[in-house]
């Protein structure tokens, strides 16, 4: 049966994986009236499971709203769980005691979106990026912190003389840098990226890149790449999920999905990317209508609003996800049929 | 044919407590009716600048048009009174902006926007204008469009919002719509459906279009022709396929090269190293010397001029200097 070839069945004996996420659902409330009386959900993430193995970087790519960063940031228990499991290294995050958790934190790190507002712009970036360390008692403040914090903003690309300046010394790719700096100083194993490069220039986002690529080699890193960029995520990912409003429909080699995407909103959404080529003239296939609101999702696939080829079992069944081809996700209806 | 935009030695700089910041600093080129132009540039380049000089909505002060003519079929807009461009804007020239929620008033409805403009410039009244307000909306597919006119702009997701924006901006007929990064704050679908939109428009209405835009994409899908600014000046102007298959400039060979494509393998990808420079503090010569793979000698001494070589293309880079001086 098709329930045997479910991802969380599968992989949690497997020891190349270090996160494993299983079933995760995270609901927002919305509260109303005078009482704040809870009078609905946000289903920002609504069941999903998949696995990220060890010193690969999984590829997360998604419309605004379909719950790309609340996964990141629930994998990471920045945001407590409604629902589901997340294994890190074999242990279940949620279940970990505070004391636990904070040995945890010095494993895993972010990079956040905004380089403006991510960093306090009255600390410098020693104070910035040594803060972990003295918290996390890896070392002595002064000296010992500011050797530590040189070297890796070195590292970043940065001056070990930047220690001293404040954030607005810096254009917005050094900021990404300090950033970038500033999750690596723990020498974590696992960064979740959320939309790193987004707010940034081209020329400065190919810089970008490059360096969390070269830093994942060097350091044998293990990335979770949040992005609304499909050519992006297609670049650094090795394996890549979409999702749309809350769901991941489709998991596979970055490869698979780009050369034969099975689900019909990856399709859409490659074909809506538009080509630097004049000359090349691609069939596109133009989705109506918007994304529908998470507080309020359809019934069924929650696709089906949209689908050009939507049938009636979409309105009434939620499509599984499952492995239709070695290594290839779906949930839809239309692949999991045949 | 007739030009229907002239820009010749713009000149726009703001003036700042810490000094002069020449934004647009020395822009030419033309428009034909019915044409599409991208401009192309990083952030801080001058290319919205450059668009709200021609409509002159440049902040006076700090900013001023200090040098140039911006010539509209045949009038210099900068010589122009103001009351004149409020004829202009709007009639003439419509803008549409990048982000759509903040440049729609949320105190009105989308109908008393969108009829503000027409009752205003073509002298119609209310109820002629609420029912060319709703042809508007029909044309740019807004679904439902009798009962949206009387929905806020909240009530309006991103890609809508953008519609009616492109609704109003086309309401009086313009012969020329600037839109300045139309889809950047929209999701890569919903993008899809305004370039879809734009396109089609186009056609139908054969409005001239300039697209600013950082998006090289964007511009490969939409313009005719295309100009590439790098610190307020023009670095490469060209047709869009000779840009695309041949670029001259350094600078557009490199943002060429540094983003990732769906149908290339590299492993690294090609950076263009260092930042834009400060605009208060420019490199001596070529703006773009301490970024550049080819720099030479010369570059770091004297400003290159904008080259015309013989297939009308234009390149202001001291690479291709000899070939223009021997002609």
């Amino acid at each position: 049966m098709a329930e045997q070839l479910r991802v969380d069945d599968r992989v949690e004996l497997d020891d190349k994986d270090l996160v494993v996420v299983k079933n995760l659902k995270k609901y927002f409330p919305i509260t109303g009236g005078f009482l704040k009386r809870v009078v609905g959900q946000v289903h920002a993430v609504e069941d999903i499971s998949f696995t990220i193995r060890r010193g690969e970087t999984l590829g997360i790519v998604g419309e605004s709203g379909c719950g790309k960063s609340t996964t990141g940031r629930t994998i990471l228990r920045l945001l407590e769980k409604t629902d589901g499991e997340v294994y890190y290294d074999g242990k279940e995050v949620f279940g970990l005691s505070k004391s636990e958790m904070v040995n945890l934190r010095t494993k895993m790190q972010i990079v956040f979106q905004d380089p403006y507002s991510s960093l306090n712009p009255r600390k410098t970036v020693a104070q910035i990026c040594g803060e972990a360390l003295v918290e996390h008692g890896l070392a002595k403040k002064g000296k010992e912190v500011n050797d530590i914090v040189s070297e890796t903003i070195e590292k970043c690309g940065l001056a070990p003389y930047h220690i001293r300046r404040y954030p607005h010394e810096f254009s917005g790719g050094q900021r990404q840098r300090i950033g970038i700096a500033r999750a690596l100083t723990l020498n974590p194993e696992f960064i979740v990226c959320d939309e790193p490069v987004s707010a940034l220039d081209v020329s400065i986002q190919s810089q970008i890149i490059n360096l969390l690529m070269d830093l994942q080699q060097d350091m044998g890193l293990t990335y979770l790449f949040i992005s609304h960029d499909l050519s992006v995520v297609k670049h650094i990912s090795d394996r890549i999920g979409v999702m749309y409003l809350g769901n991941m429909v489709e998991l596979a080699g970055k490869h698979d999905l780009y050369e034969s995407p099975l689900h019909p909103y990856t399709q859409a959404l490659l074909s809506a990317i538009p080509v630097p080529d004049p000359k090349k003239k691609r069939e596109r296939i133009v989705l109506k209508g918007d994304i529908p609101s998470p507080a309020n999702p359809p019934k069924g696939c929650t696709f089906h609003t949209r689908c050009p080829y939507a049938m009636d079992v979409c309105k009434e069944v939620t499509p599984e996800f499952i492995e239709s081809a070695p290594d290839h996700f779906v949930a839809c209806h239309l692949v999991n049929k045949r | 044919m007739e030009n229907l935009l002239e820009v010749k030695d713009l000149k726009t700089y703001f003036y700042t407590e810490d000094g002069v910041v020449p934004a647009v600093d020395g822009v030419d080129f033309e428009l034909k009716p019915g044409q599409t132009l991208g401009i192309v540039g990083e952030s801080g380049c001058g290319k919205s600048v450059t668009s709200l000089s021609i409509l002159r909505l440049v902040p006076n002060p700090p900013g001023r048009i200090v040098e140039g003519e911006i010539l509209f079929e045949g009038k210099d807009l900068v010589q122009a009174t103001e009351s004149e461009m409020q004829h202009i804007r709007g009639n003439d020239i419509a803008m549409i902006f990048q982000e759509p929620m903040t440049s729609l008033n949320p105190v009105f409805t989308i109908g008393k926007q969108i009829m503000e403009a027409i009752m205003l410039h073509q002298n119609l009244d209310k109820n002629a204008a609420r029912e060319k307000c709703i042809e508007m909306l029909k044309l740019v597919g807004i679904p439902r469009a009798e009962q949206a006119i009387d929905e806020y702009p909240h009530q309006f997701s991103g890609g809508m919002r953008q519609r009616a924006m492109i609704a109003m901006a086309l309401s009086c007929n313009p012969k020329l719509l600037i839109a300045d990064e139309p889809t950047t704050a929209l999701d890569v679908t919903i993008q899809a459906q305004i370039i879809e939109l734009m396109k089609d428009l186009k056609d139908k209405l054969n409005t001239a279009i300039i697209l600013i835009t950082h998006d090289l994409g964007v511009v490969a899908e939409m313009c005719e022709h295309v100009i590439v600014m790098y610190a307020g000046k023009v670095v490469e102007e060209a047709d869009i396929l000779e840009l695309y298959t041949d670029p001259k400039h350094p600078y557009t060979v490199g943002l060429m090269k540094s983003k990732p494509s769906l149908d290339d393998n590299r492993d690294r990808l090609e950076v263009i190293p260092g930042a834009v420079p400060n605009p208060l503090d420019m490199p001596e010569g070529c703006t773009f010397h301490p970024r550049c793979p080819h720099a030479m000698d010369i570059c770091r001494e004297k400003q290159p001029h904008l080259i015309n070589n013989e297939e009308g293309r234009k390149v202001r880079c001291w690479l291709y200097e000899k070939e223009g001086e021997v002609k």
